[in-house]
């Protein structure tokens, strides 16, 4: 695999080198939309951890706000810098998330019902965000207060957009390397033969409340992190776009649309979702509303239908098949 | 202190409000029993037979029951379209592919109709009386469309246990391998249990759309209470699914009035959440 090694290596370069780049006057807008590709995707990541093996939450909108919530409301109320508020909030997320998953393993909630349960999870995270509108600002979001300078490191605030192209970039890579050190374990094995069948998983001594509870846990910190990223770098969060059905839904789509089973799916599904609805945003302007969304459910049925393994996922299959080796690159399944 | 009768008038609406979402979740939980597959757009489908009923009394002038009957007619097409179109060709999947197809639906349905009616409130203006019962005030409309809901109902349980279609219908739901041992076709089950279910959508449409405004993003409002409903009746349980739709109806609209409308959806699906723990067959199912 050292041709892909060196593709990765040199497209690793590129990303590093954009933010150098002369792009003429669209430059910041250019890094805006590659910041949230990069965040975005770690977030899909995350939750393709759980996702590949069976356990599909669609509530990862809780997660994510409530990671984004406690880190903005920490600085906002009690000044705490995001540096200790970030790893507070995480931890605070892993906590709900043991919440949810202990009876959730315990009781064998599993497929249709998992899905069901995480659904009203993220509702009701988001529906107690709009509840205390006094500490939240409720349906209209919150602002994160804004630090002394325009450049901050004790607040984490920058006027410049390059610095937060390396966090996110950063942050990107961190989730690969998360993805790819379980992809390597013997967890992974563990937690595939609890996606199949958890009674004959039990029978053969994987403790499977464990796994479910270690890779949730896991999960949900990614997104945590994830979700106080982008409040920070949006210096900003709302109860619509942090928690709930419809962001739930749209890291899934995201994901499912990249291919879950492969590393880099997600980025390719994220990239894919917001580099098309920002060209039907810019081709479209104010004309049509709605039509960038369209489009995008549209395509989401036919892939489900036609690629359930996803676009890279196909591809990499279609590549793999080709090769036929028998050691070395990731596993793919249909 | 509150006032005892805002709590009675909170049963009140309760019990009214209990009605509709009964509807909602029956279609839906007939579809779920049956072909076993949750259409998370089946409350946006509702929301698009609305729209029919909606554009066919302002736009085009007909009378309401007219119109209804109509949204009926709409919905059943729209059901028959999608288990063609979407269902189909994905009924062996992995049911995870099953949900997100359906997902694809609703972003699709929403923008669709954002797209082409934008995001105004519609509504049908009915002039009905309120009604006043010892202080308690009863919108009349909502009366109305409770009535017309159970009306409803009891057609679509005198359907599936004194006709033919209906007996073989439930057959499916109860087991699927035997049913085809019975010389059934239930590929042509399904299709009629997807027309129902979105005629079902109709009836919905119908009743809500004199209640309530449409809006591009109304099934995002009813949708998630609809499956839960669903799930905490039972696959396949009418009666679980009916009884399940006035509790969850009177939480929301008692702890709506006790506390705030936001706490009394939050307090309806951490009971959700948690019967989900206990009872996972839905609360009327023996246990195992």
């Amino acid at each position: 695999m050292s041709a892909a090694r060196l593709l990765g290596a040199v497209g690793l370069v590129v990303l590093a080198l954009v933010p150098l780049l002369p792009l003429g006057p669209a430059q910041e807008y250019i890094w805006h939309v590659i910041i949230q590709i990069f965040l975005w995707s770690f977030v899909g990541n995350a939750w393709s951890l759980m996702g590949r093996f069976g356990l599909v939450s669609l509530g990862h909108g809780a997660f994510l706000g409530v990671g984004a919530y406690a880190m903005v409301l920490l600085w906002n109320f009690f000044g705490m810098t995001p540096w200790l508020g970030t790893p507070l909030a995480v931890l605070l997320t892993v906590a709900f998330a043991l919440v949810v998953a202990y009876p959730c393993s315990r009781f064998q909630v599993v497929g249709h019902y998992f899905g069901l349960v995480t659904l009203a999870v993220g509702e009701v995270i988001r529906l107690l965000i709009v509840a205390e509108r006094d500490w939240t600002g409720g349906s209209l979001g919150v602002s994160l207060k804004a630090g002394g300078t325009a450049s901050d490191w004790r607040t984490l605030q920058f006027a410049d957009k390059r610095v937060f192209y390396y966090v996110g970039l950063a942050a990107w890579l961190f989730g690969l390397w998360v993805w790819w050190r379980v992809d390597r374990s013997m967890a992974r094995s563990a937690m595939e033969a609890i996606g199949e069948d958890e009674t004959a998983a039990a029978s053969v001594g994987i403790r499977v409340a464990r796994f479910k509870m270690a890779i949730t846990a896991l999960s949900a910190a990614l997104t945590a992190l994830g979700g106080a990223l982008l409040a920070l770098y949006l210096a900003y969060a709302n109860p619509d776009t942090m928690a709930g059905i419809g962001v739930s839904l749209r890291i899934v789509f995201a994901v499912v649309l990249g291919g879950m089973y492969s590393l880099l799916g997600p980025f390719v599904g994220t990239a894919l979702t917001i580099a098309l609805s920002e060209y039907l945003r810019i081709y479209f302007g104010i004309k049509l509303i709605g039509i960038a969304e369209t489009i995008y459910g549209l395509l989401l049925i036919v892939f489900i239908i036609f690629l359930p393994a996803g676009i890279y996922g196909s591809i990499a299959q279609a590549v793999r098949r080709r090769l036929s080796r028998p050691s070395g690159g990731l596993p793919v399944r249909a | 202190m509150l006032d005892p009768i805002f709590i009675l008038e909170a049963v009140v609406n309760g019990i009214l409000l209990g009605g509709v979402l009964a509807l909602l979740a029956l279609g839906l939980n007939l579809i779920f029993g049956v072909i076993d597959i949750v259409w998370i757009a089946y409350v946006d489908l509702v929301t698009l037979c609305m729209y029919g009923v909606y554009f066919l009394v302002s736009l085009y002038g007909w009378p309401l029951w007219l119109a209804g009957l109509a949204g009926i007619g709409i919905g059943a097409l729209l059901g028959v379209l999608v288990h063609l179109l979407i269902i189909t060709p994905i009924l062996s999947s992995p049911p995870v592919n099953q949900l997100l197809a359906t997902g694809g639906l609703l972003f699709f349905i929403q923008s669709v109709a954002t797209l082409l009616w934008s995001t105004d409130h519609r509504s049908v203006r009915v002039s009905l009386p309120t009604l006043e019962v010892g202080g308690i005030f009863i919108s009349f409309t909502r009366l109305l469309a409770f009535v017309l809901a159970i009306l409803a109902m009891i057609a679509l349980y005198l359907f599936l246990t004194r006709t033919y279609t209906g007996t073989a219908i439930r057959a499916v739901s109860q087991d699927r391998e035997a049913i085809t041992l019975m010389g059934a076709r239930p590929q042509r089950l399904y299709l009629v249990t997807s027309a129902v279910g979105g005629a079902m959508a109709g009836v919905a449409g119908a009743l809500l759309i004199i209640q309530y405004a449409v809006h591009p993003y109304f099934g995002s409002a009813f949708g998630p209470l609809t499956f839960m409903i669903c799930v905490l009746g039972g696959l396949g349980n009418m009666v679980g699914t009916f009884a399940a739709a006035f509790i969850m109806a009177q939480v929301i609209s008692v702890g709506g009035v006790l506390v705030s409308t936001e706490m009394g959806y939050v307090i309806a699906f951490v009971i959700f959440i948690v019967l989900m723990f206990v009872r996972p067959g839905g609360i009327f199912a023996r246990r195992a």
